[in-house]
């Protein structure tokens, strides 16, 4: 059987390059994917745990992460496809009219 | 199962409600709009009164122990429903001059509410990350509710990629502590802490995960970056709304699972929530003395209120003045439902279209022409400030009180000086309506007027009735959910 460190060392690893995906990359979309790598990762640290500790509950919050994952999706692209209709861009540097 | 479901009775009654409403909604004609809005906030009516019925004394665990009906949520129930009925009186005429009176608008505030009285009642983890969800996803679409406008779009994109990010660090730090204690349960989670058999290691870094993420909610510096371009981008009746309920339902996640889960942790997370304080207090008063936009000027006053309400989280491990702390902070949340509705409804009766007449400068001669408007306005500022006798004075009194006497007399000492800074910024406005000549032009809008005058007169008399709140506030401590 593979250890429990693997599985948490590479949902950790997961969710750094998620953070860091928001952090530096300047596309919208991109960036929203890197928020759901976030979440993924943090799925496959519920399910390890979940295993390690012989309790359920761990595996049924990964559903609950689903499921307010694809309600963000909807949300979140129907929010870029409007922004792309206005703008015709979805860089997020571009989006600047408000400073201060 | 039916004292399950009575327990949870208020968030119920709301969620079934704004289901309801987006029926009804579809049978109701464009030119009554009118009706749905009455009808949203009849269903915030009928909340209240519901959880004045089931408000009890003695904490009651629901389904498994997952939810927790207690004063400390009943508390936060009546709050929520009040900043939803003030949501709807400064939004409902300010919609209509923006040409962006859609129905759904109150159905999707309906939505937001249950999710922060869910959030009230969260005993488990994973209730705590559905409510945040639950209650921003309705937030990121009512920012963009402007949707023909380019910045209430941008606000809404930023709002949404940056509150998906922040949920991201809540759901990690919930696996790590998952990871930690073998549960998720709040009571489950202290009792593995104190037997000393969770890995402090992954405690630790899980529990600082959920304060990055509960602390973009919050809007605490470092975290505060979307806060003033949300603010300034989202229609002014949203922001009125976000400003204050996803504020206290960030922090009532913040004080249940900080104070009651974490105690034990006190050694390593106290010095990060003083400096989080600190930080936020400084930053959010000085950055605020530039600003010359009066939504962008109220959002950093949001970001330095979150600041002063993260005073009461250091006094985490000193059981016996935990419970002050939180009853202060509580106190703190009420004062400034009322002052921030009541400084918004201003805004809104002076915004124009276009987002013209928002900068401070566009107050000027707002004494001579509309001096009970000026009065208001004079009001809530000298309650943001806080000055007596405005309630905005008693909720930093019980909250500094509650500091020092947890012994943090150089987190007080911050506290009271940003507080001196923010008298330069707030007291502004206030000169720039009574000593400047100009021609403010004011919408009529009775509804708003009304808000703003009650507000007041709210903010003026709780002040002298504070003592009955502020013990109404202590018995709404925590409860450890058994």
């Amino acid at each position: 059987m593979v250890p429990i460190y693997y599985y948490i060392a590479l949902s950790a690893v997961l969710f750094a390059l998620g953070a860091l995906g928001v952090l530096i990359r300047r596309n919208a979309i991109i960036i929203f994917m890197a928020i759901e790598l976030m979440l993924n990762a943090a799925n496959l640290a519920l399910v390890a745990f979940a295993r390690l500790h012989g309790e359920l509950s761990g595996q049924v919050f990964v559903f609950f992460v689903m499921a307010v994952a694809a309600a963000e999706v909807a949300v979140g692209l129907a929010l870029i496809v409007k922004i792309f209709e206005t703008k015709q861009s979805i860089d997020i540097d571009q989006l600047n009219l408000m400073k201060g | 199962m039916w004292a399950d479901r009575l327990a949870v009775l208020p968030v119920i009654v709301i969620g079934a409600w704004a289901v309801l409403l987006t029926v009804a909604d579809l049978y109701i004609p464009e030119h009554r709009r009118r009706i749905t809005a009455i009808l949203a906030a009849l269903g915030l009516i009928v909340g209240l009164v519901v959880n004045l019925f089931i408000q009890r004394h003695n904490p009651q665990t629901a389904y498994f122990g997952l939810a927790i009906a207690d004063g400390f949520s009943s508390f936060l129930n009546v709050l929520f429903l009040l900043s939803g009925l003030l949501g709807i009186a400064v939004a409902h005429g300010y919609l209509q001059r923006q040409n962006i009176a859609r129905s759904e608008y109150y159905s999707l505030l309906l939505f937001s509410i249950s999710g922060m009285m869910l959030m009230g009642m969260a005993a488990d983890l994973i209730i705590v990350f559905i409510a945040l969800e639950l209650l921003s996803i309705p937030l990121y679409v009512m920012a963009g509710f402007h949707r023909d406008r380019l910045d209430s779009e941008e606000a809404a994109l930023k709002y949404f990629l940056l509150g998906a990010f922040a949920g991201g660090f809540v759901v990690y730090g919930i696996a790590l502590i998952y990871g930690a204690t073998g549960s998720t349960r709040i009571a489950a989670i202290l009792s593995a802490v104190q037997s000393g058999s969770a890995s402090p290691i992954l405690l630790t870094v899980g529990a600082a995960l959920i304060l990055v993420g509960l602390g973009f909610k919050v809007a605490a510096v470092p975290f505060h970056m979307w806060t003033p371009d949300v603010y300034q981008g989202a229609p002014s009746s949203v922001t009125a709304f976000m400003a204050v309920g996803a504020k206290a339902a960030g922090f009532a996640a913040l004080l249940r699972v900080f104070l009651l889960a974490f105690p034990t942790l006190s050694d390593k997370l106290v010095p990060l929530l003083w400096a989080l304080a600190a930080l936020t207090m400084i930053v959010g008063n000085i950055v605020a003395i530039v600003q010359s936009n009066i939504k962008r000027l109220l959002a950093y006053s949001s970001i330095a209120h979150a600041g002063y309400i993260l005073m009461a989280t250091v006094t985490l491990g000193q059981s016996r003045l935990m419970a002050d702390a939180a009853a202060a902070a509580l106190f703190y949340l009420l004062a400034y439902l009322l002052t921030n509705f009541g400084a918004w409804a201003v805004v809104i009766a002076l915004e124009r279209e276009e987002g013209k007449g928002l900068s401070i400068q566009d107050y000027a001669g707002l004494g001579k022409k509309y001096p009970a408007l000026a009065a208001a306005m004079s009001v809530f500022m000298l309650s943001l400030i806080g000055v007596p006798p405005t309630v905005g004075f008693l909720g930093k009194f019980y909250l500094f009180r509650a500091v020092l006497e947890g012994g943090f007399v150089g987190l007080a000492v911050i506290g009271v000086l940003t507080s001196l800074v923010s008298a330069y910024y707030y007291l502004r406005v206030v000169v720039v309506m009574y000593m400047q000549e100009g021609e403010p032009v004011v919408n009529r809008d009775a509804l708003l007027h009304w808000t703003a005058a009650l507000s007041a007169i709210a903010v003026l008399a709780l002040s002298l009735f504070a003592t009955p709140l502020f013990q109404w506030a202590t018995q709404a401590t925590l409860y450890a959910a058994q």
